[in-house]
């Protein structure tokens, strides 16, 4: 194995492991908002109960978000720093902003919200709650658009480095930089709105988002779906299911709409990661394939089970059923993302997505019939529900940057003057101009060994197994033991801070201990 | 404004940035340093971690930002610099981990064994975390063999000198020092009373390692001084820093902590300054050939990307600066235990 492909696994298993979390802390984030905001305008307890529940699960998943999170930016230095240097002068720029307008925000007011009930007045605890769910979608903000800068770039320009270089007359001057006769270049911005708005950012952070608030809303649903089943927590479990069904309606029902134009706009800018998605070797009228097994080299679909035209339809919403797509014949067998892996992915994506339309359209069907609670089927598929929704998560995430490939930077498409089909050269391929895009295989960092690659990444899979284990443990264990009723607030204390002696604490806490409480 | 001028306002602001990672996170790891030694029971061990609860992560945010800037304002340094230190650099990032959820999941179970599982793994990720620091600021000071292109051709080993090593002890015990201070400002009674000790030994163990780095860099770590001699006035940085560092146990002999603890923050930002004063103008040297150290000036992004940083910076700041006064007021006082705790 090269470091390419160790630095590729890596990348895709830690970030893997990352976004499990943040996706849980978005869609949460919004829960608690709710749930906050009810608490704040009713008084009625019932609600910061539920809140304190969910900010406990919020917290914990937080903590690995963050952890994990650390490491996804340490990557591109250590991993890809050829990458780094070429696309840091736009690239990085997003990544301190997520710094500095996310990441300060969620951190800094979450410890109001997990610490601080007792602390502050309601409204500026209210206030925190909307300041943590802010904080976690700006941090998404930022990262959606670093990474559709690299799938879609625009508002920067290459250019050739330049240096300070002494002349034969002892005199300096600036000069291309030239290292082995190579000619170094890298991407500048030009226009940092172009940049933040490139062709791709909204629609991807639409469906991002909507994936999140999806995850945060199944994630509720399973696990007051588990209490309505096993008749625990009822009034609280009660609460927290009906209002997590409707946003994951209304989150899975956007997700389907949204996911249309957005295969529509990857069909614009990235023609050949679409035709991966579809297996649509042949250019010409697009056939949606419902069942089958791509082969690459075969350049055909075994098995091949397919809605004739029904991709046309898909792409152009063409009535006619008819109109050419671009396939992947189009490009060079080097310039072609790997096909499977997409392929499989964008299935797994769009079928649980379609899933979900259906179970949370059920729900709230029976819902509004009032018969939920003897639709224990019902039920028991909102306990599991949330796997399949991680599993689209991820799989949307793996299409989108496994189809992406070579590239890592993914240079621009030109359409011919009709949109139709591309600009194709002599030989009959698209040729990408290498100098605006950069390859996967150029990215990587000359200074990591195989060996060093290696040991990071077996470090890794045994830490992120382990640390998976244990939150599953200990999510578990909070499940279990459910909400707690809120304590009451204390009278005697003084603006919020008890100066409570030390061998008062003790004593307490050893009473608490002793009697079996909590801690 | 000009280019030259951009690239040492950002050299600045990395300072800042620096600067308020050292101070801050530096607390928190020094709790984490001193966890097992000062804490005797589970309720102390509690105290001692919950002292922390709440301000850690938005600590450990300005590392966070420290690299997005660096990677932003700078990205052929982090690139090379980040690539050459891989396996430290992994090596911290389990640190770090291991300290984050140690904090969340310690509290989670009341089983011994669990938590004495997460005591180690929460003291050892923050020793280690510390020493890294270190070593890669010991090793930054002496330079790196790299190639024209900024990549690191030597191995890792290549790295571990007394020198590095001895910069990585002495964050070691500045941090602890640094940690047992705060401890003692959030702690009462019994524990306090230990504190103080711990206060004192961690003092002199950091001065013992401050004399032996101060000597060496000067004698035999040629970056460390060469300004000096052009700049006398830079005499003055390591004047006030013996000063900060001499007030530092003149306050905890007073037993004034918060005293003891602006000297020792004051102390760390001048050991920063001191580091950023001896790579100046390099932010990665080149041992091999100096034509091929990457400085703040060649090594920097365009100017658009530095005037767009400054206004990210001038718009984000004030903000953060405002929301950390908040947090660390709403948390003022002693720590103590209630339901939400860890």
């Amino acid at each position: 194995m090269d470091v390419v492909l160790l630095s590729r696994l890596q990348f895709a298993f830690t970030i893997m492991f990352h976004y499990i979390f943040p996706p849980l802390t978005i869609g949460l984030g919004i829960i608690l908002a709710y749930l906050e905001t009810r608490n704040y305008l009713s008084k009625d307890k019932s609600f910061a109960v539920a809140c304190q529940f969910w900010t406990r699960i919020f917290i914990l998943n937080f903590a690995i978000g963050v952890a994990s999170g650390i490491v996804m930016e340490f990557q591109f230095g250590t991993n890809w720093a050829t990458y780094s240097r070429f696309v840091g002068d736009v690239f990085g720029s997003a990544l301190a902003a997520e710094g500095i307008f996310a990441f300060f925000l969620e951190s800094g007011f979450l410890a109001i919200v997990a610490f601080g009930r007792e602390r502050v007045k309601r409204g500026f605890y209210l206030f925190s709650v909307y300041m943590v769910a802010l904080g976690s979608t700006f941090s998404a903000i930022w990262i959606i658009v670093a990474n559709s800068w690299q799938q879609t770039p625009a508002g920067h320009h290459i250019v050739e480095i330049m240096r300070e270089q002494t002349l034969t007359d002892g005199t300096t001057s600036l000069a291309p930089w030239v290292v082995d006769g190579v000619v170094q270049r890298r991407a500048e911005i030009v226009n940092f709105w172009d940049l933040v708005f490139n062709p791709t950012t909204v629609q991807r952070l639409s469906h991002t988002l909507l994936g999140a608030a999806a995850v945060g809303a199944f994630f509720v649903l399973s696990v007051s779906a588990y209490y309505l089943l096993k008749n625990r927590h009822q009034q609280f479990a009660k609460q927290s299911f009906n209002g997590a069904l409707v946003l994951a309606f209304i989150a899975s029902l956007g997700l389907g709409i949204n996911g249309h134009t957005q295969a529509q706009n990857t069909y614009r800018y990235q023609p050949e990661k679409l035709a991966a998605f579809e297996a649509h070797f042949d250019t010409g009228r697009g056939d949606l394939n419902l069942i089958g097994w791509p082969d690459g080299e075969a350049e055909k679909i075994h098995f091949d089970l397919s809605i004739p035209g029904g991709l046309s339809f898909m792409m152009f919403d063409d009535f006619t059923f008819s109109k050419k797509v671009v396939g992947l014949d189009r490009f060079k067998k080097e310039d072609r993302p790997p096909i499977i892996i997409p392929y499989l992915s964008w299935r797994a994506m769009v079928g649980f997505g379609g899933l979900m339309i259906v179970l949370t359209g059920l729900g709230l069907y029976y819902n509004y019939r009032k018969t939920i609670q003897n639709k224990r089927w019902l039920l028991w598929s909102f306990v599991f529900a949330i796997g399949f929704v991680m599993v689209a998560n991820q799989a949307g995430w793996i299409a989108a940057e496994v189809g992406r490939q070579p590239w890592t930077v993914h240079p621009p498409i030109v359409w011919t003057d009709d949109g139709t089909d591309l600009v194709t050269g002599p030989d009959g391929f698209y040729n990408y101009d290498e100098t605006l895009g950069l390859r996967t295989s150029n990215s990587v960092s000359a200074a990591v060994s195989v060996e060093e690659a290696k040991t990071s990444l077996a470090l890794f899979t045994l830490l992120y197994l382990a640390l998976a284990a244990v939150w599953i443990m200990v999510l578990d264990r909070k499940i279990r033991t459910g909400p707690t009723p809120l304590k009451e607030h204390d009278e005697t204390d003084t603006h919020g801070i008890r100066h409570a002696a030390m061998d008062r604490q003790h004593a307490r806490l050893d009473k608490e201990e002793a009697e079996g409480g909590s801690i | 404004m000009s280019t030259e001028l951009l690239c040492i306002i950002w050299f600045i602001l990395l300072n800042v940035l620096l600067i308020g990672y050292a101070i801050l996170d530096g607390f928190d790891l020094g709790v984490g340093i001193l966890h097992p030694f000062v804490a005797k029971t589970d309720v102390e061990r509690r105290l001692v971690m919950n002292s922390i609860g709440p301000l850690w992560d938005g600590n450990e945010v300005w590392l966070v930002t420290f690299g997005g800037a660096l990677f932003a304002m700078f990205p052929n340094a982090y690139a090379s610099i980040f690539s050459a230190f891989y396996i430290p650099f992994v090596a911290l990032l389990f640190a770090l981990i291991f300290r984050a959820v140690s904090l969340e999941f310690r509290s989670k179970r009341s089983g011994k064994a669990w938590r004495t599982l997460w005591d180690i793994l929460f003291f050892t990720g923050s020793t280690l975390a510390a020493l890294l620091f270190g070593v890669a600021i010991g090793t930054l000071m002496q330079g790196l063999n790299i190639s024209e292109l900024g990549d690191y051709q030597g191995t890792m080993l290549d790295m571990l000198n007394g020198f590095s090593i001895n910069v990585g002890l002495m964050t070691v015990a500045l941090l602890a020092m640094h940690g047992s201070i705060y401890l003692y400002m959030k702690t009462e009674g019994e524990l306090q009373d230990r504190l103080f000790h711990w206060m004192k030994g961690t003092y002199f163990a950091f001065l013992a390692l401050f004399i032996v780095v101060t000597l060496w860099s000067t004698l035999f770590v040629p970056a460390s001084i060469h300004h000096f001699s052009d700049y006398p006035i830079l005499w003055l940085v390591p004047l006030l820093n013996f000063l900060a560092i001499a007030n530092i146990y003149r306050a905890i002999q007073q037993k004034k902590p918060f005293y003891a603890f602006i000297s020792s923050c004051f102390a760390i930002a001048v050991l920063v300054f001191l580091f950023s004063a001896a790579l100046y103008p390099n932010l990665l040297p080149a041992t091999n050939n100096p034509e091929y150290s990457i400085t703040i000036f060649n090594g920097a992004s365009s100017p658009l990307t530095q005037k767009i940083g400054l206004l990210i910076v001038a718009i984000g700041m004030p903000m953060v600066l405002s929301y950390t006064a908040i947090i660390y007021w709403t948390f003022r006082g002693k720590v103590q235990l209630g339901e939400n705790s860890y």
